[in-house]
This record gives structure tokens, C-alpha cells and sequence, in this order.
């Protein structure tokens, strides 16, 4: 009887050294948490298939710049997949835990999934907004979150900007006397994209919301496709939100190899379709053109080609005294 | 027989003066002054130049006017009708004395992001006091105003919760003795309950103004956020913070820390005075 209990001992033992549990932190920005709650699934199916060892990942979101100061800060992220390149930069001048050149390392500047700024408007499109040029008339009220605050408010600001440089041949100061004339249009900044949501959606406040196109087909489904619909403009940005692995503390876990899949398998046939059936826009085309009907066609520009660089777009826009601030300043 | 032995032999009521004092110390440096230090600390990579150019923006110098200012009415008029609340409380007994009592904490005891969402709700056009006010065309949520009645409502706890017990200790054969040598009610209450309720008051108006200065969950729900109009101090830091420049946040803490200590001691000297006054003209 001993030597069967001792057997079933130590049975249970190899088995729990054969099979570990691999812990992984996917520190992202606020809109992707039902994306990556499907994906992570996903993945630790593959993971035991391929390994035999079963992978638990937690989530953490919130504003995307805050992600990024809170790793900067000590958060044990070992992936990282936030709003824009400049946060993931940051952390990686900051904190030297990843190294400069990160964006290279996965195909697509290291973003397996696009997205882009749409408007949602009150059902009916009552104040009839088709394109960039209805949003900045004197009647409409727009709601927008707070660039300085929001990766996708900065978004939809270069956007907006993009939409007049292409409009005026590229002419400086028309783009700024249309943002200036957006902006004037805006009642309220929220801090992130949900709060904006939120005022939009809830509080009853403006005509449109400049949003995610990913947000926006979730406040469809959270708000009611009654109250609201989604209207694409003529032309927006191709939003690119990148990912990578944290190496210093990938490295400190030992997860490093699962951390590297982890961002690979978002390549895959399987993770593009979840992006795709979550909203965001695929990179492999075959998926894309299965989901086209997600997706409105319209002319996406990219930030390096109308604005050079993020760093590039923050000092002449965001910084302080920069182009944004000169909206309020001059009045 | 603690007492006992406190009397025979004539000791401090606390024990160990210099424990406590050394206590205190390390406390308050832990506890304050480190946290402070290292806001300075982190300040102070900035040039002169710099730090110059950082706190007097033309958006950082609309907040200050728009925070203390917002953050001085709302004390004022708390001062007003806290006043007027702790008086009911204490003067009179009604029917569920108890329950408003207890609503006066409420303020206290919500998380600020609660009171922030409620009362942006409650404000906004489709709100049950914000359709009220629509047709008056006044506009509460998203205004200056809004920042107002935010920060009145977390403020008022502390002037009800101050003047309370002073109240409750004074003496109401005072002013029946004022009146009957010839006070009429309104100069029994200017000369005889207002002075002794000055320091009181100072105290909770003080407490009211520190607390609106910082506060930023109830604000940033009502406020609007638009900057030189109804953008708060502690929100333009929070913008510095998420563009990963803490050396210019914390320079604008600063001179949020500065100013607020300036009138702190103001307060506390005044307070003093009117303490001061008082016995000299009562006792």
C-alpha cells in the first residue's frame, strides 16, 4: 500500500515538471481588452499543443501613455501592445528594457493588426456628416478625447490634419486653420478613448465622435445599432499599434521564448481572423478579404509619409507650445 | 490609578516627550516630507529657464486662475451654508436628524470618480437637473460652473464637521444674556456667535480650499477638460505625465505645493489672531 501511494506520488510529480504553467503580463491600451481576452484562449490552446505546457496570460489595461509609464515604472510586463510606437519608445529610452531598434523585429513594424479613426454619429445622421469638411462646420459639436492624454485621440488629430494636407496640396496653414476650427467644435476632452465613448454615448453630448474604428463598432454593440451608426470618412490614417516583448523582464522570468510566440502567433491565420472578428483590421490579406464586409474601403495614409515620425508629430503637435496648444492659446 | 499616580508625582500627562517629539519627526519625514523632497528632487533637472518657461504657459497659468479660484468660491459659499447646515443640526431636533447627519459624510466616504460620474450625469442636458437648467440656459456640465458645484460638494463635510462641536459647546445662556441687555438677533449673532465661530470656520474653510486645490476624480467628469477654459491644474500634470515629462509636471506641482502652503500658513495665522482676539476680548 506504501509503495502504491509512494508510486502515485511521485507520478504526480513528473507530471507537474513535464507540464509547467508558463505566467505571461500583456500590458496593452484601453480598447483591445475583449480582443485579447478571445487571443489569449487561442493561444494557450496552441501553446499546449505545440509544448505541453499550459500558458496563463493576465491583462492589464488603461490609457495607453499610462501603460507605458506604469513598465517605465516597474510594471513586470513581459509583452507590451499599446496605441502607438511613441509609447513603446519611450519605454524603451527610459527603461532600457527592450532595445531601441524593437519596431523592426516582427514583420509589419511590428504591427500584426491595423486600425483607423472613424466618425459615429446619432442615428439618422441627423446633422448629415459625410466627411472630414462636415465635421469642422460651426454647427456641428464634436467629441474627441485629449491628445495629450489619448494614443487614439492623437490618432484621429493626424488624421483630421493628414485629411486637410491632402485636401490643400499640402499646404501648412490651411491644415492648421481647419484642426483649429475642429477643435473649436469640441466641448469636451476627455482623457481616453472609453471616457469620450462614454460622454458621447451616455451623457447625450455632441453631434460625432471621432473613434477607433474598433470602439466605435463596440459602442454599436454596447449602446445599441438603434441609436447610432458608423459613418467613414473619404480619408484617414493607418493606425498602427504596435507590440513587443519587454526583454530585460522576459528575461528575468525565463519567458522569453513563450513571449516571443506570443507575439509570432498574431501572425497566424487563427489570430488574424479574431483581430478581424474584433474589429481591427487584418494584415494577412486572405483574412482581410474574408472580413472585407468589417470594413469600409477608403484612402488610408500612413504617419511616416505625412508626418515623418512619431517624434517627429509630438514636437510639432503635442508638445508644449506646439501646434495643439496654439489652438487654445490663440483666442 | 493612573491618575493617582499622575498626580502624586506631578508628571507630563504624556510620557516620554522627547520619544513623541522624535516620533513626530520621523513620521512627518517619512511620511511628508520625503514624498515632497523627491517632487523638488525630480523638479530640479529643469534649467531656471526652463522651469520659468514650464510654469507660466499661458495653459498652465489659465489653470491656476481657474483651480483656485473655483477651489476659494467653493469654500466660501460652503463656509455660508455649512454653516447654516451645522446650526440646523445642532440647534434644532426634526424627524430623521440622524439620517441628514449622516448624508453630511457622504462626501467624504464616496470615491471621487463616483461623485464625479454622478453628478456629470445628473448635470448633463439629458440629466435630471441639467434639463431643468437647459431651458434657463444655464450650463453646468462641461463649464467652469460644473467645477464649481464639483468641488462644493466634496468641501462641505469639512466646515459642518468643524464647526459642530463648537457649537454644540456654546453656551446659549450667551446670548440669552446679550439679548436681554438689548442685542436684537442679528447683533447677537454678529457680536457675540460669529466671533467665537471664526476659528472654526477659518479651520474648515482652510480644510475645504486644500482639499478642492488637489482634488481631480469628481472634476475631470463635469469639467470638460478644454484647456485655458475649463482645464484644472491637476489635469494639465496628468497631461505632462502621459507625454512622459516628469520633470515639467513636477515643476507645475510645485508651484501648486508653494501656493497652497503660502495660504495654508495664511490661514493659520489668521486663525491665530482671531484665537488671540477672542480671549482678549472675552475672558
Amino acid at each position: 500500500m506504501k509503495t502504491f501511494m509512494n508510486l502515485v506520488l511521485l507520478a504526480a510529480i513528473s507530471v507537474s515538471a513535464s507540464a509547467a504553467e508558463v505566467k505571461l503580463l500583456n500590458v496593452s491600451y484601453d480598447p483591445t481588452r475583449e480582443f485579447y481576452t478571445e487571443y489569449n484562449a487561442a493561444f494557450a490552446k496552441y501553446w499546449q499543443a505545440k509544448t505541453g505546457d499550459s500558458v496563463n496570460v493576465s491583462q492589464s489595461h488603461g490609457g495607453s501613455g499610462k501603460q507605458a509609464q506604469a513598465v517605465i515604472n516597474g510594471l513586470d510586463a513581459d509583452v507590451v501592445t499599446l496605441a502607438l510606437a511613441y509609447d513603446i519608445d519611450a519605454i524603451a529610452q527610459q527603461s532600457h528594457l527592450l532595445p531601441a531598434n524593437w519596431q523592426t523585429r516582427l514583420p509589419n513594424n511590428s504591427t500584426p493588426y491595423t486600425s483607423t479613426i472613424v466618425f459615429l454619429v446619432r442615428k439618422g445622421n441627423p446633422k448629415g456628416i459625410k466627411d472630414w469638411d462636415d465635421v469642422v462646420k460651426k454647427s456641428v459639436s464634436v467629441v474627441v478625447p485629449n491628445p495629450k492624454t489619448s494614443g487614439g485621440a492623437r490618432w484621429a488629430y493626424l488624421a483630421a490634419y493628414a485629411y486637410a494636407l491632402e485636401k490643400n496640396n499640402h499646404d501648412d496653414a490651411a491644415a492648421r486653420t481647419f484642426i483649429t476650427k475642429l477643435y473649436k467644435n469640441v466641448p469636451v476632452l476627455d482623457s481616453g478613448a472609453r471616457g469620450s465613448t462614454v460622454t458621447f454615448a451616455k451623457n447625450g453630448i455632441g453631434d460625432v465622435l471621432l473613434a477607433w474604428e474598433n470602439e466605435a463598432h463596440l459602442a454599436l454593440k454596447e449602446f445599441g445599432a438603434d441609436n447610432f451608426e458608423i459613418v467613414t470618412p473619404s480619408l484617414s490614417i493607418l493606425a498602427e499599434p504596435p507590440v513587443a516583448v519587454v526583454d530585460k523582464n522576459a528575461k528575468r522570468h525565463h519567458t522569453t521564448e513563450v513571449a516571443n510566440e506570443y507575439l509570432k502567433y498574431l501572425y497566424s491565420d487563427a489570430a488574424q481572423e479574431i483581430a478581424a472578428k474584433n474589429f481591427y483590421r487584418p494584415r494577412n490579406e486572405a483574412v482581410a478579404a474574408k472580413y472585407a464586409a468589417n470594413f469600409t474601403q477608403l484612402k488610408l495614409v500612413t504617419l511616416d509619409s505625412e508626418f515623418g515620425s512619431w517624434a517627429n508629430a509630438q514636437k510639432t503637435h503635442f508638445a508644449d507650445g506646439g501646434v495643439f496648444d496654439q489652438i487654445y492659446q490663440s483666442q | 490609578m493612573p491618575t493617582k499616580l499622575i498626580r502624586r508625582k506631578k508628571i507630563r500627562v504624556l510620557p516620554g516627550f522627547k520619544l513623541t517629539l522624535g516620533f513626530t519627526l520621523f513620521y512627518l519625514g517619512l511620511i511628508v516630507l520625503i514624498p515632497l523632497a523627491a517632487v523638488f528632487w525630480k523638479t530640479a533637472t529643469l534649467t531656471w529657464p526652463e522651469f520659468w518657461h514650464t510654469i507660466t504657459m499661458p495653459t498652465a497659468m489659465a489653470s491656476y486662475r481657474l483651480t483656485f479660484g473655483a477651489s476659494f468660491c467653493a469654500a466660501l459659499v460652503n463656509v455660508v451654508f455649512g454653516l447654516v447646515v451645522a446650526w440646523v443640526l445642532v440647534r434644532y431636533n426634526f424627524f430623521g436628524k440622524k439620517i441628514v447627519d449622516a448624508l453630511v459624510d457622504l462626501p467624504f466616504a464616496l470615491p471621487t470618480a463616483v461623485a464625479g460620474i454622478t453628478l456629470a450625469s445628473l448635470y448633463s442636458k439629458n440629466g435630471w437637473i441639467g434639463q431643468l437648467l437647459e431651458p434657463l440656459g444655464i450650463k453646468a456640465a462641461n463649464t467652469q460652473l460644473g467645477i464649481f458645484i464639483a468641488l462644493t460638494f466634496i468641501g462641505l463635510p469639512f466646515i459642518v464637521r468643524t464647526v459642530q462641536p463648537i457649537l454644540e459647546d456654546l453656551d446659549p445662556e450667551l446670548e440669552e444674556a446679550a439679548s436681554s441687555l438689548g442685542a436684537n438677533r442679528w447683533q447677537v449673532f454678529w457680536r457675540v456667535i460669529l466671533p467665537m465661530l471664526t476659528p472654526a470656520l477659518l479651520t474648515g474653510f482652510a480644510l475645504a480650499f486644500a482639499r478642492a486645490l488637489g482634488e481631480y476624480g469628481s472634476v475631470i467628469f463635469i469639467a470638460g477638460n478644454i484647456p485655458m477654459k475649463t482645464q484644472i491644474t491637476p489635469v494639465l500634470i496628468m497631461g505632462e505625465l502621459d507625454m512622459f515629462d516628469y520633470a515639467k509636471a513636477t515643476a507645475i506641482a510645485v508651484v501648486m505645493l508653494v501656493f497652497s502652503f503660502v495660504l495654508l500658513l495664511t490661514i493659520n495665522v489668521l486663525q491665530w489672531w482671531t484665537n488671540r482676539y477672542n480671549t482678549n476680548n472675552l475672558a
